[in-house]
């Protein structure tokens, strides 16, 4: 019996070591070539996998050959699992020269004035838009440039079943609904649902901000400072509503759980589905998979319940962020100051066709951009348009995607739903710290 | 005899193993207990006392959290067990494909969660996937595996059974071989048959080994993550999220004070299930 006991117990804890041997972490090596001249200088810089680099590359390419300085670039992986990795990296002291990272919300989480260097009195900042400058400080100090033009959520549409059906592009919510049955009508899918990448369930009710201003020009500083919440401010409940509304007249696929955000963009190209609630980024997708359909494909921003308010939420682009506990301060600052000239602009555009205006002051786009860009354009020549929440204020709850996923299948109400997101994001402010919370 | 040994061997011999155990594992333990107690972000921190565990707590997900973990142990470890059972019994018999056939039955055990996990999400699509391509062919409509709520979490528990199985079988063959073939020779002297050799025999004498799958399979059931979490990441919706995955997510939005908290309660959750059902299972062992 006792030996019996011993052959389990040999068992049950070289299991158990099976258990804790399981995770390790590679880290890809990067082997720095020699340099001849011996004083080049290195600058390290970080980007997330997502990000197309070839834009980001071709300026290096011609930055290394202006200057003596070696920009090398790292990847990390996207995502949660990629601001875990920046968090750890910053708090450990083991951070590249050179960050990548989102503006808004995502940058507030890492403690930018702690972390990163003030340039607000550099002089290249004085030609980056004041919309992006402030989705990128804290405490009147500014500490990034955009590394990509902006972005806008709406509903990208293709043209080509917008022309068969007849239809024009809707001014209000009533009109996009009378739209979508048409399209359902027609046997289509009328909006596309991706809920299988569940970000992509947000899209309806943050792509509904420009929305919530107009009613209540004062909501983001009011949700900041805990003085207003979703469920009770009517026109911030109305974006949870809108996707129910979507959700409950069946116009999405029948399978939107079970698909993901390249089947959404396919169906949207070959024009199986006709619209897609999403955020301009993936005109850069599209272009690459399918470029000979870009011609098909437009946006509008989402519309509101008035005819006479019509306009775009904007998402202010990724910024370049320089590490506080950099060697090398000077030469980063010259990267970037070459990274938002109209030379950087040029050749970033070069290789990767703008997906929306640069957020940088007298840079000019070139005339052949996409129909959808163009369509961008007039909401932001008009001036109708404003960011997103999550750039107007730090306070942005971690589970809204399964909030919205939940809203958006018809497990919960819209009102249960902000309720619940509610909840989330008074979390979420406490454990920032901020005041009134 | 104790003389000698208090002479030979000075506890200093034990501080190579006692640094690394007091490193690795107690200064660990002691500083999550510590950090749970306060408002962290891994650079700076604050004691805010029993704070995080009233916010975890009171976590609206959590009570699907809770009862998913418990459903999740139970139904993957009483599978296991009922499963691995009846497949140990038949390996351990003098088939000649026997080798063979444990291979196969030990084989999932070797994969990567992950790849499982990846391979089992794309069969169990809804339209595309090869399971309900298979059903419709037998003029089933398959179920939505994965979006559905109600089956979402069977879905993965079902899978989670598929690939720990041959842990479970191996662990019921070492302990059905080991059974001494006197007590098979008493019972056909006596004239017993299959079934009386299953009953009488085998089920109380594996006893030690069912013991060791029950108890590994459901403290693994509790603090189940990893396929879950690449098969639906606790969705749709909070629906199949478990404790550990709620974790994560706090983790992952950057409140590392509340997850330790969480971390924590799973602790005290794992400890105050398994301890007791370990008590309760040894001393129904019987002795050889």
């Amino acid at each position: 019996m006792a030996k019996r006991k011993k052959i389990v117990s040999l068992l049950l804890s070289s299991a158990l070591m099976a258990g804790v041997l399981a995770g390790c972490t590679s880290k890809e090596e990067t082997s720095s070539g020699g340099s001849k001249s011996g004083v080049t200088e290195k600058i390290t810089f970080l980007i997330d996998n997502q990000t197309q680099l070839d834009g980001i590359e071709a300026i290096i390419d011609e930055f290394e050959k202006k200057n003596n300085i070696k920009v090398e670039i790292e990847t990390r992986p996207g995502g949660a699992e990629g601001d875990n990795i920046i968090k750890t990296r910053l708090a450990t002291g083991d951070m590249t020269d050179l960050v990548w990272n989102n503006s808004g919300s995502q940058l507030q989480a890492l403690n930018p004035e702690q972390n990163f260097v003030d340039l607000s009195k550099e002089p290249f900042m004085e030609n980056i838009m004041e919309d992006y400058k402030d989705a990128v400080s804290a405490n009147g100090k500014v500490f990034g440039v955009p590394g990509t033009p902006t972005n806008a959520g709406g509903w990208l549409y293709n043209k080509k079943v917008y022309e068969e059906l007849g239809l024009t592009v809707p001014k209000t919510w009533d009109e996009l609904m009378a739209n979508n049955e048409k399209i359902k009508q027609a046997g289509k899918t009328a909006v596309i649902g991706t809920f299988k990448d569940t970000w992509t369930s947000q899209v309806i009710v943050l792509a509904d901000n420009y929305n919530v201003l107009e009613e209540n020009p004062t909501f983001a500083e009011d949700f900041t400072a805990n003085k207003a919440k979703i469920s009770t401010t009517p026109a911030a409940l109305r974006s949870f509503e809108k996707l129910e509304e979507v959700f409950k007249k069946g116009y999405m696929n029948k399978e939107f759980l079970a698909t993901g955000y390249d089947a959404g963009l396919k169906m949207l190209a070959d024009g199986e589905g006709a619209h897609y609630p999403m955020i301009t980024f993936a005109l850069a997708n599209l272009a690459t998979t399918f470029p000979d359909k870009m011609q098909d494909i437009g946006i509008f921003g989402q519309p509101s319940d008035s005819a006479e308010k019509n306009g775009l939420t904007v998402w202010m682009p990724a910024g370049i962020f320089i590490n506080k506990n950099s060697e090398h301060i000077d030469a980063a600052k010259k990267f970037l100051e070459f990274y938002v000239s109209q030379e950087g602009v040029t050749i970033y555009s070069s290789k990767i066709p703008p997906t929306g205006p640069f957020a940088i002051k007298g840079v000019e786009l070139p005339d052949d951009v996409y129909p959808a860009v163009k369509d961008m354009i007039q909401y932001f020549d008009s001036g109708n348009n404003a960011p997103a929440l999550e750039f107007l204020s730090p306070v942005k709850g971690p589970s809204l995607e399964q909030i919205t996923t939940q809203v958006g299948s018809g497990i919960s109400s819209a009102k249960e739903g902000a309720e619940l997101y509610d909840k989330d994001v008074e979390k979420q402010a406490k454990q920032l710290g901020l005041e009134g919370w | 005899m104790n003389k000698l040994a208090n002479k030979t061997y000075t506890y200093y011999f034990l501080l190579p193993a006692g640094i690394v155990y007091f490193v690795f594992f107690l200064l660990p333990t002691i500083m999550s207990l510590f950090f749970s107690m306060t408002w962290w972000t891994l650079t700076d921190w604050k004691f805010i006392g029993f704070e995080n565990f009233v916010t975890f707590l009171t976590e609206p997900s959590l009570n699907i959290g809770f009862k998913n973990t418990l459903i999740y142990a139970v139904v993957t470890s009483g599978l296991k067990v009922i499963i691995g059972l009846l497949l140990g019994v038949f390996l351990s018999s003098k088939l000649k494909t026997v080798g063979f056939i444990r291979s196969m039955v030990f084989f999932p055990t070797l994969l990567s969660t992950i790849a499982v996990g990846i391979a089992f999400t794309m069969m169990m699509h809804p339209s595309q996937g090869i399971i309900n391509i298979v059903l419709s062919g037998l003029g089933i409509v398959g179920p939505d595996w994965l979006g559905d709520t109600k089956i979402a979490l069977l879905s993965v528990a079902l899978v989670d059974v598929w690939k720990g199985i041959g842990m479970a079988t191996v662990i019921f063959i070492a302990g059905i071989m080991s059974i001494p073939e006197d007590y098979y020779e008493a019972l056909m002297m006596d004239g017993g048959n299959a079934w009386h050799k299953f009953k009488s025999i085998i089920l109380p004498l594996s006893r030690p080994a069912m013991n060791t799958v029950i108890i590994l399979s459901f403290i693994g059931g509790l603090r189940s993550f990893d396929l879950i979490w690449t098969m639906t990441k606790g969705g749709p919706g909070f629906s199949t999220d478990l404790i550990a995955s709620i974790i994560y997510k706090q983790y992952q939005a950057g409140f590392f004070g509340l997850s330790t908290a969480g971390n924590v309660i799973l602790f005290i959750l794992v400890s105050a299930l398994a301890f007791p059902l370990y008590a309760y299972l040894n001393k129904k062992e019987v002795d050889l």
